[in-house]
């Protein structure tokens, strides 16, 4: 299924997301759409993908922040290089969006 | 609540604040003002700690290193910011140790042990380079700078005057950092500098960062990209610095990408102040207070309230937010000490200049929930632009100074200015959730 189609689909569902396809509402999110926005960016999620996003995720709506690298590699369990291989170019960003939660972003 | 906060009749409060910065002294004046009856009746009391004596106007770290100031110009004894000659408000310069959650004081490493009724947390954020493989090695403040300290900022005034050609790449290496415009300013400000001074085809600018853009959030990605390109600044998005060579004068990253540099102008890691790492469950991580983002409450007790630089609250670290979050904490801390419940009137404020060179800025106003959006302010007609370039906005970034020393500082409310968050947009459908 290509991104295109699984937006398609979001939004049949009611599920609210931005233009670049990150969940707005994260209580939207079940375990089985994160499984669907990774096949969306060409991941297929295993054991070690689902402690760095379980972490982002728990983060996230622990402190209305999501972590970032340093704090992935550091508390995550999987180190930084590890993460760049399960989430090539971008982990925070990847795991944020298959975790259900806002990109990372700056002030503006 | 768990613990009442409200003393007994005739028993005396004990205000403690971490912190003579911004935020911290904002708070010192604020409560001396809201409590001068109580402090000359001695029913009150503020102490106030700060590790050192120097007060440095932070904003104007961005000007030194293009000589616009002097580091003379921008630092003044902290005491003298704070309420002088009122009986019951004391100064200490001390090294904080720990805070004693559970028996309400505060240790400082000389011994001393300071009890409080009320605890402020207002030590801000610290800059921790070495905490980047390679940063502070060979090259440090040769070739490798930050402008986050005085220090910083001043050895980077000399290499720009010496610097004549080559790739100046200017790097974030990861959230948060304090006034996260700054290291963008820096690029335009290079940009502006170097064409002053005739050379600006022989000095390549790069901003390396590790979100996917220079702008992240949509409006005012839009409304701002044409700055890079008109200002010919190339951008490396999706960059998380692994490692800093400064013997060959590259950036490499964790997914082993490199970025070559002649003079890198780097914003290291940040951090809370050590002591948060030592007070039990007062801080997260990265030693940043946990508070509610909205009551500004601390989660470890309902005594301790934190603001400004050294909360992980979700919003800027910038000092328009810690004023705009000390005019609404003195209403909580009055709250609290009335008995009743703190409210959640903080919604992430936050009101930022961004210089844009060529004796031009831009001026930003957003929070938790709305994006930077363009409009006029204050009020919608002006006489400032949102998110647009204007001279006028520059005058107003300069003029920030004397406000800020004179108006902020004190604790006196700014004319025009509402701690929260109104809607300036020119076009009501542009008001929206933020994305």
């Amino acid at each position: 299924m290509t991104a295109t189609m699984i937006e398609n689909t979001l939004a049949e569902r009611g599920i609210v997301v931005d233009k670049e396809g990150f969940l707005q509402q994260p209580e939207q999110w079940t375990p089985a759409l994160g499984e669907e926005l990774a096949a969306s960016v060409g991941i297929t999620m295993g054991p070690r993908h689902w402690e760095v996003v379980n972490y982002m995720r728990n983060t996230f709506l622990e402190s209305g922040s999501a972590p970032t690298i340093r704090t992935l590699g550091a508390k995550s369990g999987v180190p930084v290089k590890e993460l760049y291989t399960l989430f090539p170019k971008g982990p925070a960003k990847l795991a944020a969006k298959i975790g259900g939660i806002p990109k990372p972003k700056g002030c503006i | 609540m768990s613990a009442p906060l409200r003393r007994p009749d005739g028993a005396t409060t004990a205000f403690v604040i971490l912190g003579a910065g911004t935020a911290g002294t904002i708070m010192a004046n604020r409560l001396a003002t809201r409590y001068a009856e109580q402090l000359q009746a001695g029913l009150v009391h503020i102490t106030v700690v700060d590790q050192d004596g120097s007060h440095i106007y932070q904003p104007g770290l961005l000007f030194v290193p293009f000589g616009v100031y002097t580091p003379e110009e921008i630092v003044k004894p902290r005491e003298a910011q704070l309420p002088r000659h009122v009986d019951g408000v004391k100064y200490l310069q001390a090294t904080i140790e720990q805070v004693d959650v559970a028996a309400n004081k505060v240790l400082l490493e000389d011994g001393v042990t300071l009890p409080y009724d009320i605890l402020i947390v207002a030590t801000g954020t610290r800059i921790v380079p070495e905490e980047t493989e390679g940063m502070t090695g060979p090259g440090w403040r040769e070739k490798v700078f930050d402008f986050y300290s005085l220090e910083g900022a001043t050895a980077l005034h000399d290499a720009l005057e010496k610097f004549e050609r080559g790739h100046l790449v200017v790097n974030v290496i990861d959230m948060p950092i304090k006034c996260p415009v700054a290291p963008l300013e820096f690029a335009f400000l290079a940009d502006w500098y170097f064409t002053q001074k005739g050379r600006r085809d022989d000095v390549q600018i790069t901003y390396v960062t590790p979100l996917d853009g220079a702008f992240t959030k949509p409006v005012a990605a839009e409304q701002l990209s044409h700055l890079l390109t008109e200002k010919r600044i190339e951008l490396v998005p999706e960059f998380a610095v692994g490692q800093v060579d400064g013997t060959e004068g590259k950036l490499v990253s964790w997914d082993e990408r490199e970025v070559p540099f002649d003079l890198l102008v780097t914003i290291p890691l940040h951090r809370g102040a050590e002591y948060v790492a030592r007070s039990d469950g007062l801080g997260d991580d990265l030693d940043f207070v946990k508070v509610d983002a909205r009551t500004l409450q601390a989660k470890a007790a309902p005594n301790i309230f934190a603001l400004g630089d050294a909360t992980d609250a979700p919003t800027s670290k910038a000092g328009s937010v810690a004023h705009f979050e000390a005019e609404l904490l003195m209403e909580n801390i009055d709250r609290a000490l009335r008995g009743e419940p703190v409210e959640p009137t903080f919604d992430g404020h936050a009101n930022c200049f961004i210089e844009t060179g060529h004796n031009k800025a831009l001026l930003i106003d957003f929070n938790y929930d709305t994006e930077p959006l363009p409009g006029s302010f204050p009020f919608r007609f002006g006489p400032m632009k949102l998110l647009e370039e204007s001279r006028l906005n520059h005058l107003g970034k300069l003029a920030f100074r004397w406000v800020y020393w004179n108006m902020l500082l004190p604790g006196h409310d700014l004319p025009g200015i509402s701690p929260q968050f109104v809607s300036h947009a020119h076009r009501d459908d542009t008001v929206g959730a933020n994305h």
